[in-house]
């Protein structure tokens, strides 16, 4: 096993649900509620100090007990190693911690997941949407179950009557 | 030169320093001499709008050189690129600045029909909101392409009637041209 997720698994026996490695790159999934200590550790431990936040993306899995995925990509420019956290997030109870008081980078990463898939982050400083307007209410754009059309929005232009009156 | 080709030449008394001709077609010929484009680059056509104006196409040939950063000095916005529900607004209240009178060339697939992209952000073309004039097809269009339209739209300027009252629905969708 990849030695980052040995350390995760010896200091959170509890807390890593699997590891995954594929060419030198791991992933390793945490549960949902120790997700933000696992970080606070990647975050602050000398030996793993990841101080880089490189991505946060999420996936839907729309066939899986616990639908969504988000996932945190960190990097360490001293030591030159990567790791992705990855956590779960059922659909009814969509909500996840957010990493913004570990790095800030990720602030506008949150948003844009929170935007895309509609998972909500906890303790996130400014939770709204950052590329759909703030008044869109078609739902979440990336979501499998979302038409890829759209329901209208594209084809309506309300700004076309305003002065007319 | 451009007067000469236009005008005719004096018949009675043949003196080339003297021509008839209409004051229409006079001031037709001196708006599509000065077309000032709106920068107005959305996407990847605005790339091969760059080009027709930098030295090697030099779109300044046709007078449609001087981009201007304010739709209150342009004569034409050339949209050129996806168009975005959320950009529409914005592309409208440009549109709406700009003075009388005023021209739209939808410069390729995406700016005319929304391209592959039937998506859910994406307006299937810009005419769904602001009057076109020219459409110019390709992804992206050649910046030949884009001069062709701009020659079909200097033949169209000189077509209006300019002191006649023009209808308040300014360009019916009916009279396309598709170059």
């Amino acid at each position: 096993m990849h030695p980052l997720a040995e350390s995760l698994q010896a200091r959170f026996p509890q807390a890593v649900v699997s590891v995954y490695e594929w060419r030198g790159d791991v992933a390793v999934t945490i549960t949902r509620d120790q997700v933000h200590e696992v970080c606070r550790y990647l975050r602050e431990d000398p030996k793993m100090d990841f101080d880089y936040m490189v991505h946060v993306s999420s996936v839907d899995w729309p066939d899986d007990e616990e639908r969504f995925e988000v996932v945190w990509e960190v990097y360490s420019i001293r030591h030159r190693h990567r790791i992705r956290i990855k956590a779960r997030v059922p659909e009814q109870d969509c909500f996840v911690d957010s990493m913004v008081d570990l790095w800030r980078g990720a602030e506008f990463m949150e948003r844009e997941v929170f935007d895309m898939m509609g998972i909500r982050f906890n303790n996130h400083p400014d939770l709204r949407r950052i590329l759909m307007p703030d008044e869109y209410d078609e739902g979440w754009p990336l979501r499998k179950d979302f038409p890829l059309q759209g329901k209208g929005w594209r084809d309506t232009f309300d700004f076309l009557n305003e002065g007319t009156t | 030169m451009g007067l000469i080709q236009i005008g005719k030449k004096h018949e009675r008394d043949g003196d080339l320093g003297i021509m008839t001709l209409s004051l229409e077609k006079v001031v037709n010929w001196a708006r599509k001499g000065s077309l000032w484009p709106m920068t107005f680059g959305l996407a990847c056509c605005a790339i091969e709008m760059i080009a027709a104006v930098s030295s090697r196409y030099d779109i300044d040939r046709y007078g449609a050189g001087v981009f201007r950063g304010s739709p209150r000095q342009s004569d034409v916005m050339i949209v050129a690129g996806t168009v975005c529900r959320r950009m529409a607004p914005v592309i409208r209240k440009i549109y709406d600045q700009m003075p009388e009178p005023k021209y739209v060339i939808s410069m390729g697939s995406c700016a005319t029909s929304g391209n592959i992209y039937d998506s859910y952000p994406v307006v299937q073309g810009v005419d769904r909101f602001v009057p076109v004039d020219i459409y110019v097809p390709g992804c992206p269009p050649t910046p030949e392409a884009l001069f062709d339209g701009i020659l079909k739209l200097q033949d169209q300027i000189m077509q209006k009637r300019v002191f006649t009252k023009q209808p308040d629905e300014v360009k019916p969708s009916a009279g396309r041209i598709i170059v």
